[in-house]
């Protein structure tokens, strides 16, 4: 196999290197905000998938973060599935939403796509809300305690550890990047690339261009719901609130602030944000001013996000 | 040109931005990182406040942090718990389950709280108590969610000092049938909070021989509800409305312009009305109209030295707003609650001479064995009683009658009217 981009594959090993050797100096609190981290990251990855390297921007990955947090959320609760395969159906359930609401939105482009990716994502929210019966709509589900441990590999996993759930959600940032680096540094990555930057060029040259946006579209939700999976698994709580607008516009602003288009450019953002706001919030109750200022110095100095104004001035191989 | 060069001449340089947005990043990062210097158990008792500072329960958020202040201060006037000052520690968790999560999280491990208290919004507190239940943290809400006391949640988490909607609602509806008529149509958000109301009403109408001519569910991204009021039956005796949300205006105008002066009875519930004042033009439509209130709002002809004390040390007005602005409605219904949890966590710390953590499952039993609380300064709503193995409180329910503009209290419940069987007991699952 041939590794593209040796600079990126070595700064991506220092970065899990870096992130797992974390759990054993950070104070407690720490390892639980970087538990988070670690997994909005994922999500904040398949969103740059799609947004950052395929160049379409969707207002509406909430619905594939909750089809992730839902499908995994009720089989645990209504059928007691064990938590590994639980993880799995979450997985399937994001891959299936996403194949067929790509299929149909891929249709539109531009301010087109960015509209009908929202109605789906509020379709999808409020179908939690009205079946409440069964998803417990805004109140939501609380997975029994059954549903926080299990066991792998003859070890007995504790959802309530953690360091367990620190180097859970570190396994599954690790795969994640692993595997985002080498679709993106690679044929299909540069596939995506070329529609984004010119799609009727890339067609031109007799490429199936729905095609490649499809394999994003449904790479991306499926990564997001992959996430989804893993919050609602890991927190024990599912509900509406997954499924709205909030969520969806949390990915675009991770990704914005780290870099669209670049594969760690989601860490970044993630991290920066999420601790801006838990350190901000404690010191004023107008931390959300701050935080809009802030996003309006990146879009007015750094529209490429951070590691994208790097990549764009000092380090091309960052992407 | 020299427009141009003068105009970047204001401007900051990319890299400066940069470095000083790095240095910014770094001295918010840091503290906290590698842990941080934690007060001695002994030292302080430190209790831990996620409170809706941001979001849809902004309104109620204000509140509850002006009243646990004040209820603070009066504890720390008084000595403190146990001869330990007691220090507040107040996170914003932005009325977000996720957030309401995180909140715990850094509650219990990094400000390391002997006990938290004062969520309000059940999708909230329904995210943030098993978490609760995990981290071994005391939790004390202030909401009104009935998953308590179904057993939804843990041995950790107490609701000591307001009412269920269950009790609410169960105990309004004899009223409403013998007062007001048997023929009830309810108006209800369509999501959860409006189907608790749906389902108990519903239950409580039926058990009083009542009935429930029409359940017309308003979905929540209405803005305007014209197209619903034609779904009330001619023969409702009274409509039975739970809206909140900026869109109470709307509907209350609408409601008003349908039916016109030949209306049926109305009766609400305050939430659709908390920080809002009755006294405006939108509103004139509910002049003769009721209520349900955990505490009256405007002070009563009868008003006892309880209600006086805590509105002058709170800040309220007669009125129910701030004493500062008039314009300021309090939530006055439910903030209550914080006050009187803080005293009554003060109560379980007593009885268990609580100096640190490692007394946290001695107050819990504490807080178990507690029966109720008689009406006092730390308790102005009103006797309680206290189930220990629900950890439900219950008391008594207001029904006030909008007079002027005013809300007049016409009647108030027994804390038997209430009372509902036990459905679950945390007594006997472990800690």
């Amino acid at each position: 196999m041939v590794l593209h981009n040796k600079k990126l594959a070595a700064l991506c090993l220092a970065v899990l290197v870096l992130l797992f050797a974390l759990q054993f100096v950070l104070s407690s609190y720490m390892i639980l905000a970087a538990t988070r981290i670690l997994i909005l990251a994922v999500f904040a990855m398949g969103y740059n998938m799609l947004m950052g390297y395929t160049g379409l921007l969707s207002l509406g990955h909430a619905m594939f973060f909750a089809a992730g947090v839902y499908a995994s959320g009720m089989v645990t609760y209504y059928f007691g599935v064990s938590l590994p395969l639980a993880f799995l159906i979450g997985i399937l359930g994001a891959f299936a939403a996403s194949l067929i609401i790509g299929l149909l939105v891929l249709r539109t482009q531009t301010v087109s796509f960015m509209i009908v990716t929202l109605m789906f994502a509020q379709a999808a929210y409020l179908t939690t809300l009205y079946f409440s019966r069964y998803t417990g709509g805004d109140q939501g589900l609380t997975l029994p305690t059954s549903a926080r441990s299990f066991r792998l590999f003859g070890q007995i996993l504790d959802m309530t550890s953690d360091l367990t759930r620190y180097n859970i959600a570190f396994a599954v940032f690790a795969v994640t990047l692993i595997g985002l680096y080498l679709i993106t540094q690679g044929p299909i990555g540069r596939l995506f690339v070329a529609v984004r930057e010119n799609e009727d060029r890339t067609r031109m040259l007799g490429f199936d261009t729905y095609r490649i946006k499809l394999v994003a579209f449904t790479v991306s939700g499926t990564v997001s719901g992959m996430a989804g999976a893993l919050y609602g698994l890991m927190f024990g709580f599912v509900g509406s609130s997954f499924a709205a607008f909030q969520t969806s516009i949390e990915a675009l602003l991770y990704t914005l602030i780290g870099g669209p288009g670049t594969l760690l450019g989601p860490l970044l953002g993630t991290t920066v944000m999420t601790m801006l706001i838990d350190r901000l919030s404690g010191l004023t109750t107008a931390y959300l001013v701050v935080i809009g200022v802030l996003l309006i110095v990146v879009t007015l100095w750094f529209p490429a996000g951070i590691l994208g104004t790097i990549r764009n001035r000092w380090l091309p191989w960052l992407k | 040109m020299q427009d141009l060069k003068t105009h970047s001449e204001f401007m900051l340089p990319r890299r400066k931005l940069l470095t000083g947005m790095a240095a910014a990043g770094a001295a918010l990062a840091a503290p906290g990182l590698v842990g941080r210097a934690v007060a001695q158990s002994g030292d302080v008792i430190k209790l831990g406040a996620p409170f809706h500072r941001t979001g849809i329960g902004a309104a109620y958020g204000r509140w509850y942090e002006r009243t646990a202040k004040a209820a603070l201060a009066i504890i720390n006037e008084q000595g403190g718990i146990n001869g330990m000052p007691v220090e507040l520690i107040i996170e914003d968790d932005g009325t977000d389950p996720k957030r309401g999560v995180e909140a715990m999280e850094k509650f219990a491990a990094e400000h390391k709280v002997d006990a938290v208290f004062g969520h309000l919004f059940s999708h909230v507190v329904a995210a943030t108590a098993p978490r609760a239940g995990e981290l071994k943290m005391p939790y004390f809400l202030c909401s009104e969610g009935h998953a308590l006391a179904a057993g939804a949640f843990n041995r950790y988490t107490f609701q000591p000092c307001i009412t269920d909607v269950k009790s609410q609602i169960s105990s309004m509806a004899p009223w409403m049938s013998n007062n007001l008529g048997k023929k009830v149509t309810l108006i209800y958000p369509d999501y959860a909070f409006g189907y608790d109301h749906r389902d108990n009403m519903t239950a409580a109408m039926q058990a009083q021989g009542g009935e429930i001519v029409a359940s017309i569910a308003i979905p929540p991204t209405e803005t305007s509800y014209t197209r619903y009021m034609p779904q009330i039956p001619f023969n409702t005796e009274v409509i039975y409305h739970v809206m909140v949300g900026p869109g109470v205006l709307t509907f209350v105008k609408e409601l008003g312009e349908h039916l016109g002066s030949q209306r049926p009875e109305i009766f609400g519930f305050i939430d659709s009305l908390e920080a809002v004042a009755l006294d405006i033009p939108q509103l004139d439509y509910l002049e003769g109209t009721y209520f349900w209130e955990a505490m009256p709002r405007y002070a009563q002809a009868e008003q006892n030295e309880f209600d006086k004390f805590y509105r002058e040390k709170v800040g309220v007005d007669a009125n129910g707003a701030s004493v500062d602005d008039a314009k300021d409605v309090s939530t006055f219904s439910h903030m209550f609650s914080v006050w009187e949890t803080l005293f009554a966590i003060k109560q379980a710390m007593e009885m268990a001479d609580y100096k640190g953590p490692d007394q946290k499952v001695a107050m819990l039993e504490a807080m178990e064995s507690i029966t109720g609380f008689a009406q006092s300064n730390e308790f102005p709503q009103g006797d309680k009683v206290f189930n220990g193995k629900t950890h439900q409180a219950f008391g008594h329910q207001n029904i006030s009658k909008v007079v002027d503009g005013k809300l007049e209290l016409t009647y108030t419940t027994s804390i038997d009217e209430t009372m509902y069987p036990d459905e679950t007991d945390y007594t006997q699952m472990s800690f």
